[in-house]
């Protein structure tokens, strides 16, 4: 089979891969266009290491065959922050000790970052939910609890 | 003396950056030039002969590099304690998943497919399951008897106790394999030239322990090896001994290819083919009069090993250490074995021997004090260990530890008595039935006995060229904390501000050996050591004149750049030294064990669905004394993550065995709790600072994953008013025990 | 990642009537991937048995929502947070909604299709239960045009399903006939989220002086296909719900069912939670008042 070319647009930025169309979307973001925050975790959609968003939605890009990522607007780890500064997910993160070993953070944050646009005051369970699809086996969720709680805080109303 | 300012603040984590931005690079982040892919080939039977390898068609293989043992230029072995453990099969496989072969190419896609393409024909031979199997010696796969270890611990006497008991108590408890589940599989790229020798980086806890396993294995001069930890994503014991192993098929492919070599794990392979925690087997007999006093136990500790002893011995020890629980007992017997089988060896893994044996005399507690007619709590109330009092091994209890307060404390906060009465009065009438179970244990602190002394760990510190201070150790951060508390050591003994200490990255060629991060010693030990080698650095400046009675951080920073400018270098180093009094005999298992320990109890509180016999954490309370707490964010989150794998290891996770091999390695199939899982995990700090200790800190890491499974099971015990004795403790057991006797009451039917 | 991806083809015709002359063309070449989410796993595992895949992601003709007086029409493309969010979904077929929320976190909700949990015929499937409870009928479609079947004839046997080489799920008709009803739906697996049933169970009824007026039930994970508990359904009907009628309940499910002993669970266990499912929808039936 032959590399075709596909085209999106990543972070705010248009970029173009020639890659295989079955080729995993998680594997071109990190080996075609060195967006190495998105992380390989299990390869079955478990984990939510590779959480990305496609048109704004939240996917796991382990599962996603580039072909179906053409022409759509993707979002990555590298593109939650503005700049220098840090989405209030990011900041929270920090100051809560969200993160311990960090594998699981870029996808949780996406995950977090989304779940907060589709619903700017989630309840404990919501939030629960909303995270329900990202394994971390360092902090027992709690923290990451409390920094969700805390950004939602800090975006103001 | 200064007010601490930021020991004991929450001093935001090191590397929290880079982490929350994604800009943080693990291995399979990194690529070199020219690099390569390795794969491993690897054993499909539990045990027998190779006879045949045959390269299947379809691959072209003039384009791979291929190693055997026959390509290892030193000793074909993976030095750990004993020389064991093959690096790569010669003639004889002795459990499933042995690595056997490596391969290498630069298409990472092609490898899975010649890995497949790899036939081998075996000649099988018997090989054995589990403790009962190779207990039984029918079949040999070890040694002369399949033991790797044994231990005897033994005070006062024992025999003689039956005959004063009021009642004797026996009970048989188990626990199963554990698999670690870091988010990140273990991974390496090793790079070799003979002029520069070996280079590896990786995912790994002790760079210095692969560095004297590659020195053996490649016959390479301790120079000409280097290794380099890097960010590592999850750790938890299982990347203690294993990188070595995945180190050392790296460098071999490295060397006989002439290129930099990646070899990263997928979920699969790692979990098939890397170590679990040690299953275990206890048998407790204990004699104990009718007010509650223990009298002796005569306890009966095994652990399987797998198919090469690695860490067994160290492992058993600290189960063997631990399995009287923090109790007095005038009379105790402690008999251990680690035994072979032909699964995949069992390794380190966060507590270390202490969770299987702490289950079991934790459960048998509340055994004890049911049959005894005694409250669960009374019982260890007037039986718990005090200053004065000694332990199985006859250390005295020298800190002022109140373990009745810690229990009342944590009664209290769980609101337990209450609680107790009222789900024993509503379980009768209800689907959901509720239960709440205590567990109170300890944690020793540090390696045990003599080990410390033996490390004799090093910690320095220096100033860069431009004046920035250097923490240097080869202690390592995977989580827990370990860049961020050994900088707000070095920052406070310095007396400049956390963001001017920096630490570099563990490299055997820069650091000094601070030994391996593992039990629970970074804090305590290491952290002392830094403590040491900061206030060498400072007396260094001031003793040269270029600081005055107080400093801003940059006047310091000034002053060492001054003073690394005008002669070459500023650099302070600190070696271990034991604290005193502290005495311990490794043949008969007596002294000091630990220099401190960690005390802890912990409240569950469970409903059982007799629907489904699913059950679920509702609350959980950890109340410990720790030591001075030096950063309360990590160490809150130190216990929460203990506690959400305490909580995985008695209600959720099961590896599932078929003749040695992992059946379930899937993240489907092996299931940790998700964030809808979890309870409320309500943490609770007591500090009796330690003074060996950096700032009086004890060892944290490890001591919550001892308490969760036993308080778990013992609420579970106490909702269904069911004895369960083992862990995993899944549904499909509540429901054999349960639900053949429909017992669903017939609430709300209609007439 | 254990599949070269050179060795996979993938196209994207990008129209339901591309994708239908495709799989005329070439009957039983062409693997339809939707979201992905079976279909990519098995290729990550080195799994991957078809190397000639169809992209009907991008065909909007599966992703409607039609909704009429009478029935609700769901595009087989549709994804179960597309489900769990339209209001028609969760007014009239709440269990169907409830089935979304079990299946894979939010990430893999808003990708996996409801025609992709149909087609791919696991038996512990979240949504058949619903379905089958719910009387859904399905419209298939194949270059020749299309064809209805009831759902409750769909499966076979375990795997393999009425689907013919070059047909596609188009549509999921599900009629509005339960308004007021008592439904009820409950899953048991390894842990709260993320899990695959070890038993799915989803029920609608409603009583009329006592006695059952209508019963539809739908179990999953106990058999080699998602079951339709009819024999269940006949005894009851027009029975008071008594602790002796419930018993002959779970004494036929223990007839129904064929449970199995395997990765997940065993079969001791799903029987028996499967028998206690039974029961706790019927007490809870008996006990329901409907709403003025």
């Amino acid at each position: 089979m032959k590399r075709q070319r596909f085209s999106f647009i990543v972070n705010g930025e248009a970029r173009e891969v020639e890659a295989y169309p079955i080729e995993r979307l998680l594997d071109v973001l990190r080996d075609e266009l060195d967006l190495t925050g998105t992380k390989e975790g299990c390869g079955e959609g478990e984990c939510g290491a590779c959480s990305v968003l496609i048109n704004g939605e939240l996917v796991n890009s382990c599962l996603v065959p580039v072909a179906q990522a053409n022409a759509t607007d993707i979002v990555t780890i590298e593109g939650i922050a503005d700049g220098a500064n840090l989405h209030p997910v990011q900041q929270a993160f920090l100051s809560c000790g969200g993160a311990q070993c960090g594998m699981c953070t870029p996808g949780m944050i996406v995950a977090a970052a989304y779940l907060l646009k589709k619903c700017s005051q989630p309840s404990p369970e919501q939030i629960r939910e909303g995270l329900n699809g990202n394994l971390c086996r360092c902090t027992g969720y709690m923290r990451i609890f409390e920094a969700v709680e805390k950004a939602v805080v800090g975006s103001g109303k | 003396m200064l007010k601490q300012r930021i020991v004991g603040a929450p001093a935001l984590r090191k590397e929290g950056q880079a982490k929350v931005r994604g800009t943080a690079r693990y291995i399979d982040d990194i690529s070199f030039p020219d690099m390569i892919f390795g794969a491993t080939v690897r054993s499909r039977i539990p045990r027998g002969h190779i006879l045949k390898i045959e390269f299947g068609d379809g691959i072209p293989w003039n384009e791979f590099v291929v190693v055997s043992a026959r390509d290892i230029p030193g000793d074909n072995v993976i030095a750990l304690i004993n020389k064991d453990w093959p690096c790569l099969v010669d003639e004889q496989v002795n459990h499933p998943e042995e690595p056997i072969l490596l391969l290498a190419h630069p298409d990472r896609h092609l490898l899975p497919k010649a890995v497949a393409a790899v036939q081998i024909e075996y000649e099988a031979l018997p090989s054995i399951h589990s403790i009962e199997e190779s207990e039984r010696g029918d079949v040999i796969v070890w040694g002369e008897d399949n033991v790797f270890k044994k231990f005897l611990i033994e005070k006062g006497d024992v025999d003689t106790a039956w005959d004063q008991a009021d009642f004797i108590v026996e009970g048989e408890y188990a626990t199963g394999a554990q698999e670690h589940l870091y988010i990140e599989n273990n991974g390496v790229i090793a790079a070799y030239t003979p002029g520069d020798g070996l280079t590896l980086w990786g995912s790994m806890q002790c760079p210095f322990y692969v560095h004297k396993s590659l020195v053996g294995l490649t016959g390479l001069p301790e120079d000409k090896v280097r290794i380099i930890q890097v960010e590592t994503g999850g750790a938890f014991g299982g990347k203690e001994d294993y990188p070595s192993m995945i180190g050392a098929h790296a460098a071999l492919l490295a060397m006989k290819s002439g290129h930099p070599v990646k070899i990263m794990y997928d979920r699969l392979e790692d979990m098939v083919a890397t170590t679990k925690r040690h299953p275990s087997r206890t048998r407790i007999r204990t004699a104990v009069t009718k007010e509650g006093k223990l009298l002796a136990a005569d306890i009966n500790f095994a652990l399987d090993g797998g198919a090469y002893s690695t860490l067994s011995s160290t492992v058993l020890s600290r189960g063997t250490i631990h399995a009287c629980g923090p109790y007095y007992w005038p009379n105790i017997r402690v008999r251990s074995k680690a035994f072979a089988t032909n699964c995949p060896p069992h390794g380190a893994f966060r507590g270390f021997g202490a969770p299987q044996s702490l289950f079991a005399i934790e459960r048998h507690m509340d055994c004890v004090a049911h049959a005894i007619g005694l409250a669960p709590e009374e019982l260890r109330r007037r039986n718990f260990l005090r200053p004065g009092l000694t332990t199985a091994t006859g250390q005295e209890i020298r800190e002022a530890i109140d373990l009745e307060h810690l229990l009342s404390r944590a009664l209290t906060l769980s609101d337990y008595h209450a609680k107790r009465e009222r789900f024993d009065r509503e379980n009768a009438y209800t689907k959901k039935k509720k239960g709440i179970g205590i567990a109170a244990f300890f944690h020793g602190s540090g390696f045990t006995g003599s080990g410390e002394r033996n490390l004799s760990s090093v910690a320095a510190m220096d100033a860069t060229a431009d004046g920035r201070l250097r923490v240097l150790v080869s202690s390592t951060e995977f989580g827990q904390g370990t860049n961020t508390i050994l900088c707000q050591i070095a920052a406070e003994a310095l007396g400049i501000d956390y963001e001017a200490v920096e630490i570099a990255q563990p490299d055997t060629s820069v650091v000094p050996n601070t030994g391996p991060t593992v039990a629970s010693r970074t804090t305590m030990i290491v952290g002392k050591l830094v403590h040491s080698a900061a206030l060498g650095l400072k007396q260094t400046l001031q003793a040269s004149g270029s600081l005055h009675e107080s400093w801003t951080t940059e006047e310091f920073c000034a002053a060492a750049k001054m003073h690394v400018g005008r002669y070459g270098k500023l650099y302070s180093s600190s070696r271990y030294e034991p604290p005193p009094n502290v005495y311990w005999d490794d043949a008969t298992y007596r002294g000091e064990a630990y220099p401190a320990f960690a005390w802890a109890v912990y409240v569950a509180e469970v409903t059982v669905d007799m629907i489904t016999y699913g059950v679920t954490v509702d609350d959980f309370v950890a109340v410990q004394e720790v030591g001075h707490v030096l950063n309360p964010v990590l160490a809150t989150g130190q216990i929460e993550g203990g506690v959400a794998q305490g909580i995985g290891y008695a209600l959720y996770e099961n590896v599932q065995w078929e003749r040695g091999r992992m059946t379930n390695g899937q993240m489907t199939n092996y299931i940790i709790p998700t964030s809808q899982d979890i309870p409320p995990i309500r943490v609770f700090f007591e500090e009796i600072p330690f003074a060996y200790g950096a700032y009086g800190a004890k060892g944290i890491g490890e001591l919550p994953m001892d308490g969760p499974a036993p308080a778990i099971v013992n609420a579970v015990s106490h909702a269904t008013g069911e004895d369960f004795k083992a862990i995993p403790l899944l549904p499909e057991a509540i429901c054999s025990r349960l639900g053949l006797r429909h017992s669903v009451p017939a609430e709300a039917i209609a007439i | 990642m254990r599949s070269h991806p050179a060795e996979y083809e993938l196209v994207s015709p990008g129209s339901l009537a591309g994708v239908l002359k495709l799989l005329q063309r070439e009957p039983g070449e062409w693997l339809p991937i939707a979201g992905g989410t079976e279909v990519m796993v098995q290729l990550s595992a080195g799994r991957l048995a078809a190397h000639r895949l169809v992209n009907i992601w991008d065909v909007t003709e599966l992703r409607q929502i039609t909704e009429t007086t009478a029935s609700l029409i769901v595009g087989g493309g549709c994804t179960f947070t597309q489900l769990r969010e339209h209001a028609g979904v969760q007014r009239h077929f709440p269990l169907l909604a409830q089935a979304g929320s079990w299946t894979g976190g939010i990430a893999n909700q808003n990708r996996a299709t409801i025609a992709g949990n149909i087609v791919n015929a696991s038996p512990a499937a979240d949504s058949p239960p619903a379905l089958l409870a719910y009387d859904a009928e399905l419209e298939l479609i194949s270059a020749n045009g299309t064809r209805t079947i009831a759902y409750i004839d769909f499966h076979l046997g375990y795997k393999r399903t009425a689907l013919l080489p070059g047909e596609l799920l188009l549509a999921i008709r599900l009629p509005k006939r339960f308004p007021g009803w008592f439904s009820y739906a409950q899953k048991t697996g390894a842990r709260n989220a993320q899990a695959i049933s070890k038993v799915c169970i989803a029920g609608v009824g409603k009583l009329r002086e006592g006695r059952v007026e209508a019963l539809q039930i739908g179990i999953g994970a106990v058999a080699p296909t998602p079951l339709r508990l009819r024999r269940i359904e006949e005894a009851l009907l027009s029975a008071p719900l008594t602790e002796n009628t419930i018993a002959e309940g779970r004494r036929i499910l223990a007839r129904e069912i064929a449970p199995i002993d395997d990765i997940r669970s065993s079969r001791e266990y799903r029987g028996c939670v499967a028998a206690n499912l039974l029961e706790d929808f019927l007490c809870r039936l008996a006990a329901f008042k409907e709403a003025a």
